[in-house]
C-alpha cells in the first residue's frame, strides 16, 4: 500500500480502537483528550513517516506513540489532582495504571463498554449517532458532517454538547449488570438501528459513504452478538434485519446514486451472501418467548428477499405489518401495510384503508395513493402525485415522483 | 383523543363451531381489522382474547363454574381504541368481524379510578 493511502486506511481501522481504549482508561470526562491524543499520534505519523519512511509495523508504531502520549497525560493529570485533593488520587485507579492494554480482547471490551456509555438516554439520538461514528467508528468530523448533510461547526457543537452532558451525568464506562442490561441494550439497539437507517434511507448521493454507515452499524451489532451477556435474541433479530436490507443495497441505486424502487429492482443484484447471513441470525433470534419489533421487521425483511411474487409472500408480509403496527405505530409501517394490502387483495380495498390514515402532509402517503389510483382513476392519481411532489424535500424523492408522473402522462397520451 | 373500551360478545363458543381452516380465516379477518385500527394510530391497547375456562364468585362463598352460567352472551375479548368521540369509535367498531358471526360490540367510555 502506498504511504498516501496507508494513513487514511490506518485511521479508519485503528483510530477507533486506540480511542476507545484510552477513553476507558481516562474516564468519560476525558473523551476529548483521548481523541486529541490519537489525532496527535496520526499527525506525528504523517510527519515522521514522510521523512524517515514507514515503520515495519505501522499499527504497532501508532500504539507505542499513543501509549506514550497517554502516559504523559495521565502523569500531568495525577500531578494536577494531587494538588487539588489526595483523596481523588486514591480512588482514581486509572491514574496509577501506566501501561495501556491494546490487546484485541481489551479493544473489543472497550468498544462494547463505550457503546453503552455513548448510547445513553441522557443525550439526544442524533448526538448518540454522531458520537458513535466519531468514537466507535473512527469517522472524521468532515465525514460525519457529510453523512448528516450539514457542516463541521454543527457537528462539532453537537458532539461537544454531548460529551459535556455525559461528563455531567457521570456516565460509567462499563457493561450494565445482567439485571439492567435489557433496558439499556434497547437504547443501544435503537441507536444502531438509526445509524443503519441513516445510511440506508439517506438522500445523500455518496453511495460509498452510505454503505459505510450501514456496514459500521452491522459491525457494532455483530459485536453485541459476540459477547455472552449482550447476545440476546432481539439483537440477532436486528442483525438479521440489517443483513436482509443491506442485501439490496446494490440493486436499489443506479450508477447516478438515484433510488430504484423495490418492485423495479434487478433481483439478480441482491446479495445472496448477506441474505444467507440474515437467515442465520434470524434462526438464532428464534429463541426465548419475546417477540420484539426487530423480530417482526426481520421477518418482513426475510419475505422481501423472496423473489417469487406469489400471494403467500404478500399475505405473510401483510400479517407481519399488522402485528408490527400493534406493537408500535409508525406512519411508514402504516403505508407499507397498505401497500401489502393492495398486493393481497386489490387497489380498491387498499385505497379505502389508505384514506383512513390521514397522513395528508406526508409525501409518501400521496405517492402511494397515486400508485394505487393509477389503474382506477387517472385524474386522482395525477392529483396525488402532484401533492407528493410539492411535499417531497429531497432531490431523490422528487425524481422518483416526477418519473411516475411522466410515465402516467405517456400512458394517457397513447 | 379519548379512549374507549370495546367489548366483544358472542352467544356461542366460537372454537367449537369452526374447522381449523375456517378458524384461521377468522383470525386473519381479526388481524386485518386490528391492523387497520393500528395503522390509523387508534389502537390504544390490543387487549386480549378471553378463554372459555373460568368461574364466577358470588357473595356468600358461592362459586359457579364458567363465566357464562347465567348470561347467554359470553365476553370473548376486548381492545381499547382511541377516538375523538363515541361516534368515531362506533365507526371503527362497525368493521369488527364478530358482527359477521352473530356477535356484537359494546363500546364504553372509561373513567380513571383515581380521577
Amino acid at each position: 500500500m502506498q504511504e498516501k493511502e496507508l494513513i487514511p486506511h490506518l485511521y479508519r481501522s485503528e483510530f477507533r480502537k486506540i480511542t476507545t481504549v484510552l477513553c476507558r482508561s481516562f474516564g468519560i470526562e476525558h473523551i476529548s483528550v483521548a481523541e486529541d491524543v490519537v489525532s496527535d499520534t496520526f499527525l506525528l505519523a504523517a510527519e515522521t513517516w514522510g521523512l524517515k519512511g514507514v515503520p515495519n509495523n505501522p499499527a504497532a508504531w501508532l500504539y507505542v506513540v499513543a501509549k506514550n502520549k497517554a502516559k504523559d497525560f495521565l502523569k500531568r493529570e495525577t500531578l494536577f489532582t494531587q494538588k487539588i485533593s489526595a483523596e481523588i488520587i486514591l480512588s482514581n485507579s486509572a491514574s496509577n495504571e501506566t501501561d495501556l492494554d491494546l490487546s484485541a480482547q481489551n479493544i473489543q471490551d472497550s468498544q462494547l463498554q463505550m457503546m453503552f456509555a455513548i448510547c445513553h438516554p441522557a443525550i439526544p439520538p442524533e448526538a448518540q449517532i454522531g458520537l458513535s461514528l466519531r468514537i466507535l467508528c473512527g469517522f472524521s468530523i468532515d465525514e460525519i458532517a457529510h453523512a448528516f448533510l450539514t457542516n463541521k461547526e454543527t457537528i462539532n457543537k453537537r458532539l461537544y454538547r454531548a460529551k459535556e452532558k455525559l461528563k455531567h451525568v457521570k456516565v460509567k464506562i462499563e457493561l450494565p449488570s445482567d439485571a439492567g442490561i435489557d433496558k439499556r441494550i434497547e437504547n443501544v439497539l435503537t441507536t444502531l438501528y438509526l445509524l443503519f437507517n441513516e445510511g440506508y434511507y439517506s438522500s445523500n448521493r455518496n453511495v460509498v459513504l452510505r454503505m459505510d454507515l450501514c456496514l459500521e452499524a452491522m459491525r457494532l451489532t455483530h459485536m453485541l452478538t459476540e459477547n455472552e451477556s449482550t447476545n440476546k435474541p432481539f439483537v440477532n433479530a436486528l442483525l438479521a434485519l440489517m443483513c436482509f436490507h443491506a442485501s439490496r443495497f446494490e440493486a436499489r441505486t443506479n450508477p447516478e446514486g438515484e433510488l430504484i424502487l423495490y418492485q423495479e429492482q434487478n433481483t439478480s443484484l441482491w446479495n445472496r451472501e448477506l441474505i444467507t447471513q440474515g437467515e442465520y441470525y434470524l434462526n438464532k433470534a428464534a429463541t426465548g418467548n419475546l417477540l420484539s419489533k426487530y423480530h417482526l421487521e426481520a421477518a418482513i425483511g426475510y419475505w422481501h428477499t423472496i423473489t417469487d411474487n406469489d400471494t403467500q409472500k404478500w399475505e405473510k408480509i401483510l400479517s407481519l405489518y399488522n402485528q408490527l403496527l400493534m406493537v408500535e405505530y409508525s406512519p411508514i409501517t402504516a403505508l407499507n401495510r397498505t401497500y401489502a394490502l393492495s398486493k393481497v387483495y386489490n387497489n380498491k380495498k387498499a385505497i379505502q384503508e389508505a384514506e383512513k390514515l390521514r397522513l395528508d402532509n406526508n409525501h409518501l402517503y400521496h405517492t402511494l395513493l397515486g400508485e394505487l389510483y393509477t389503474t382506477i382513476d387517472y385524474t386522482k392519481a395525477i392529483q396525488h402525485l402532484e401533492s407528493a411532489l410539492k411535499l417531497a424535500r429531497s432531490a431523490a424523492d422528487k425524481k422518483v415522483i416526477k418519473d411516475k408522473i411522466n410515465k402516467l402522462d405517456k400512458v394517457k397520451n397513447t | 383523543m379519548k379512549e374507549f373500551l370495546m367489548i366483544f360478545r358472542n352467544n356461542a363458543l366460537p372454537e367449537a363451531k369452526y374447522s381449523p381452516d375456517e378458524m384461521q380465516a377468522i383470525m386473519k379477518q381479526w388481524e386485518n381489522w386490528m391492523g387497520g385500527i393500528a395503522a390509523q394510530n387508534k389502537l390504544a391497547n390490543s387487549g386480549s382474547r378471553l378463554g372459555t375456562e373460568g368461574l364466577t364468585i358470588k357473595p356468600g362463598n358461592v362459586i359457579i363454574n364458567g363465566p357464562y352460567a347465567e348470561i347467554k352472551e359470553i365476553v370473548g375479548g376486548y381492545i381499547i381504541v382511541r377516538a375523538e368521540s363515541l361516534e368515531e369509535a362506533a365507526e371503527i367498531g362497525k368493521g369488527c368481524p364478530i358482527l359477521n358471526v352473530g356477535g356484537n360490540v359494546e363500546l364504553r367510555t372509561q373513567i380513571p379510578m383515581n380521577g
